[in-house]
């Protein structure tokens, strides 16, 4: 190896949820090799889908990450929903999006206070972190608490929570029990409002590049369980026509599926993508708030994704105390449901971004074909092309320094690789 | 010198691990009493073994992983096992019933790139366990008594009695009463909370089975409730059907019915 090639390897990627290495090899300042490694072995999640009654999946697809459980139950359940011909009370959907709130809150509190922040303040944990800024962990703990807690009372605990199901909820809170949850919300306002001035202030890295954002688009509302899938790049299209659009490919002497869109290239979803196309559907006391943080929205700097998370928070927490101040209990907890020899997919919008589940069904509602594309899967192709913009910079930096931007950049995405089904090892080397 | 601890992942959801976060304050009062040298989902800095007590998520199956479990034993004073995954194969060991060949073809375009063992087995078919937390996910209360047992230096006690006590100290109407509904609940291990018959629904068995559970009579039940053969069968085999007292029970079920 000459002085100006080297090899970079991050060998446990650390703070993402599930295992994976960056390999990067940069050669008189051309990247010559770039793999993002993921140590996460198949699972298999679409295979032994098939067989299974349809009224099972919510409760497997939430196996699939133990992060963000709601999504996949989400997206199962539209799907199911769509292939059965259900409709689905109002008053149920108001509610779903409350456990959606949930979600985002404890997945996007647990990723800025736990897994990221501890990147701009100079620390490998959050328990080095606690040592340093106590009152801060404690509020992300705080806010993760409130969101666990919306989940809880839907699904009865935040870890792969049981109510959801085809046409609703197994069991629908009494108004009594929204009161309570709301006197634990409420405060967890401030903390979020907290969060943001917090992240706002670290020093962020200026990453600038032309970036091809996609996310859910409703008409009224920030999107979660509905809308048009879209993007920066002009596409307006139907949910069911995401397999037209968006293309997956198992790449050689690569780790993982790479996804492209209308064969232009990589895309990113998630908060920083949901904002740019979304930030029109603010509230205006929300949008008040994210005016107000030191970035122009929309914007391509994926660093900014941490104030895009917490500007979410807030917009979770409001959203949540809108739903809960509105609440009328549905007069049935879930739609009934008769299976049908059938199709149907969903787009919900997980804390990472769009998830896409699609099922076949047989006439008795079992599952003939699954298909599930989760949000890290498809930022995959998307955080490689960003490492190798950045990988010509960091040959004059020392090591270290050079690692820490590298995991600092794919953390930005907040991956969450045991999600992403169709990560793979790396079995195939030499061409 | 404060004990030494460490948290490992194989294959899993990282939700066991989320619940070793989800202990929140009392995570950081044990980070008082211990030294969490190796726990990557949390942290940057990886400090070499050997460790007092190693927590381990997830299931072997892949070769590789069947080689960094015994690593994981040899640098490990105690191990202990976090989830179903861990405990008894998770979700994933449904593949021991079918082809793994067959699933990799099923769902990638390049199966032969794809490495997997035909089977997802427990950390204890591969090495030694001294402890197993149960659960999909394991519970936080039952995390932090572990835990303080053994870094107090006793053995740990969690009880193993059915769900169904549970259920009856909480005063919740039985589902399978009131409701005629499917409920694991009479075989399965207590730690949830009895969660499912508090929402209204038939518990399916994310805490594995309990205390000599009677599943000869279970399955009869399932039987009188109007389950066809395959239905219940679907029933044992879920997110713990490789634990042993389930997989005996499905796999009886199954060669009576021919499969």
């Amino acid at each position: 190896m000459t002085a100006r090639s080297r090899t970079i390897e991050v060998k446990t990627l650390a703070r993402v949820e599930g295992e994976g290495s960056l390999h990067l090899t940069v050669e008189r300042g051309e990247v010559t090799d770039l793999r993002l490694e993921i140590f996460e072995p198949p699972r298999f999640f679409e295979a032994f889908l098939r067989g299974r009654d349809a009224s099972e999946v919510p409760d497997l697809t939430a196996r699939i990450c133990g992060i963000c459980p709601v999504a996949y139950q989400m997206s199962a359940v539209h799907a199911l929903e769509r292939a059965f011909g259900v409709e689905v009370d109002p008053r149920v959907r108001a509610l779903r999006r409350l456990y959606y709130c949930g979600e985002w809150i404890e997945s996007h509190a647990l990723h800025v206070h736990l897994l990221a922040a501890p990147d701009f303040l100079g620390c490998a944990s959050v328990v080095e972190l606690a040592a340093k800024d106590r009152a801060a962990v404690e509020r992300g703990m705080r806010l993760k608490k409130a969101g666990d807690a919306i989940i809880r009372l839907l699904g009865g605990r935040s870890v792969h929570p049981v109510g959801a199901c085809i046409g609703g909820f197994t069991r629908v809170p009494r108004p009594a029990e929204l009161h309570v949850l709301r006197d634990t919300l409420a405060p967890a306002g401030d903390d979020a409002l907290a969060t943001l001035r917090w992240v706002g202030g670290f020093e962020l890295p200026q990453r600038h590049g032309e970036i091809e954002f996609v996310a859910l688009r409703h008409p009224d509302e920030y999107p979660m369980n509905e809308g048009r899938l879209t993007s920066t790049g002009g596409l307006n299209a139907p949910q069911e026509a995401f397999d037209s659009h968006v293309e997956e490919r198992q790449v050689p002497h690569s780790t993982s599926l790479h996804a492209t869109l209308d064969g232009r290239g990589p895309y990113c979803v998630g908060p920083l993508a949901r904002l740019n196309l979304n930030v029109d559907r603010l509230p205006p006391e929300v949008a008040t708030v994210a005016s107000s943080c030191g970035v122009a929205w929309p914007n391509a700097n994926t660093a900014t994704s941490i104030i895009a998370r917490a500007i979410e928070i807030v917009y979770a927490i409001h959203e949540a105390l809108r739903l809960i101040d509105t609440y009328e209990p549905p007069v049935r907890a879930a739609a009934p449901v008769t299976p049908r020899a059938s199709r149907g997919s969903a787009i919900t919008e997980a804390p990472r971004g769009i998830l896409y589940q699609a099922y076949e069904t047989d006439a008795a509602g079992r599952i003939q074909n699954a298909r599930i594309v989760p949000p890290t899967s498809q930022n995959l192709a998307q955080i490689e092309a960003e490492l190798r913009v950045l990988a010509p910079t960091l040959l004059a930096l020392p090591r270290a320094e050079a690692t820490r931007q590298c995991e600092a950049l794919i953390r930005s995405y907040d991956p969450c690789i045991s999600c992403a089904t169709h990560f793979l090892r790396l079995e195939v080397e030499e061409r | 010198m404060k004990p030494r601890l460490a948290v490992f992942k194989f294959a899993s959801c990282d939700g066991c691990q989320l619940q070793v976060l989800n202990a929140g304050e009392q995570l950081l009062a044990l980070a008082g009493a211990a030294d969490i040298a190796y726990f990557p989902e949390a942290s940057s800095r990886a400090r070499p073994g050997p460790y007092d007590i190693a927590l381990v998520e997830g299931s072997i199956t892949t070769a590789a992983d069947a080689e960094r479990i015994v690593r994981v034993r040899a640098d490990s004073r105690l191990l202990v096992t976090i989830g179903a995954c861990a405990t008894a194969g998770g979700i994933q060991a449904l593949r021991n019933w079918s082809d793994v060949e067959e699933y990799k073809r099923a769902v990638y375009p390049h199966p032969e790139w794809v490495a997997a063992l035909a089977t997802s087995t427990p950390i204890a078919a591969h090495v030694r366990v001294d402890y197993e937390l149960w659960g999909c996910p394991i519970d936080v209360g039952q995390l932090l008594t572990v835990l303080r047992a053994l870094l107090a230096g006793v053995p740990p006690g969690l009880p193993a009695h059915s769900v169904c006590l549970d259920c009856k100290r909480r005063g919740l109407t039985c589902v399978v009463v009131a409701q005629g509904a499917p409920c694991l609940g009479p075989v399965t291990r207590t730690g949830c909370g009895a969660i499912c018959p508090g929402l209204q629904r038939g518990c399916y068995g994310c805490f594995g089975p309990s205390d000599a559970p009677n599943l000869e009579a279970f399955t009869g039940l399932l039987a009188q409730q109007g389950l066809t053969r395959d239905e219940a069968l679907r029933r044992l085999r879920g997110i713990n059907g490789y634990a042993p007292a389930f997989r005996k029970a499905g796999d009886a079920m199954a060669n009576e019915s021919g499969e």
